[in-house]
């Protein structure tokens, strides 16, 4: 019961967060609602027995994507139009397509709910092995990717400071 | 009340908001945390769906997605640093002469 009570509390705080970041005005505040939403979800996964994950989506997420997000924006701090006027013109059109869509799913969620079964909760160990032992190669090709994202982000710097004195 | 597909409506709910994000807000840094807010949602779908099958290799394939995550962010912001610097502004209307 107990464990139901979390799970759904998370589940809502997550949403209630994704709504909070539609709804606040400054960036820092999406972004301490987005902090937010990435805790409940690590929550909602630790839930579901994905210990593993919920402890990188911490440690990676909001340990140091966000962060990061939180530096920028307090670097930058730019006041401009986006702050008087938060939503472009398609906020009508987006938000009716948004809840249309979503009763539509709604409806065809609640005729067919079916029992949900959690899977065994599993640690590192599994995780490890199978991370290690059978997908090496992609653990090899995501070094690459981390690389090229590097040089691509120190090109698109250089880019800039050439531009600027040019 | 428990059950998979309200696990994975949420899901795509958290999806949706994101992608709602990206397409009604102004300012580009909030776009961007929109759309960690969609992988996120991605993410949860797949630590769903996989309580039917092998946990431990889907967790391997969330992890990919952290990593692909933290390399769009790494290229992203530079990105937003160059335009802030052209254009002094973060309002997506300063970007309109972007347009092909």
């Amino acid at each position: 019961m107990i464990d139901h009570l979390l799970l759904y509390g998370f589940l809502g705080s997550a949403l209630a967060g994704a709504v909070l970041m539609l709804v606040l005005r400054h960036p820092m505040r999406v972004a301490l609602a987005l902090v937010a939403t990435m805790l409940s979800l690590a929550g909602v996964y630790a839930m579901l027995g994905a210990h593993a994950v919920a402890i990188f989506q911490i440690l990676i997420y909001v340990g140091a994507v966000m962060v990061f997000m939180v530096y920028v924006i307090m670097l930058l701090d730019v006041r401009d139009d986006s702050l008087a006027a938060r939503y472009s013109w398609l906020l009508l059109p987006g938000a009716v397509a948004f809840v249309a869509f979503l009763a539509w799913l709604g409806t065809a969620v609640w005729r067919g709910l079916a029992p949900f079964v959690a899977g065994e909760p599993f640690g590192l160990k599994p995780f490890a092995t199978a991370f290690l032992n059978d997908y090496w190669l992609h653990f090899e090709l995501v070094s690459v990717l981390l690389v090229a994202a590097v040089v691509a982000a120190l090109a698109v710097l250089q880019l800039g400071r050439k531009a600027s004195r040019g | 009340m428990d059950s998979l597909q309200l696990l994975g409506w949420s899901a795509v709910t958290l999806f949706a908001l994101g992608l709602l994000g990206v397409i009604i807000r102004r300012n580009v840094l909030v776009m961007l945390m929109c759309m960690e807010l969609m992988l996120n949602a991605v993410n949860l779908s797949l630590v769903v769906f996989a309580q039917r099958g092998n946990p431990a290799e889907a967790s391997v394939l969330v992890f990919l997605v952290f990593v692909v995550a933290a390399a769009e962010i790494a290229i992203a912001i530079p990105i937003v640093l160059l335009l802030v610097r052209n254009k002094r502004s973060l309002d997506l209307g300063a970007y309109a002469d972007l347009r092909g």
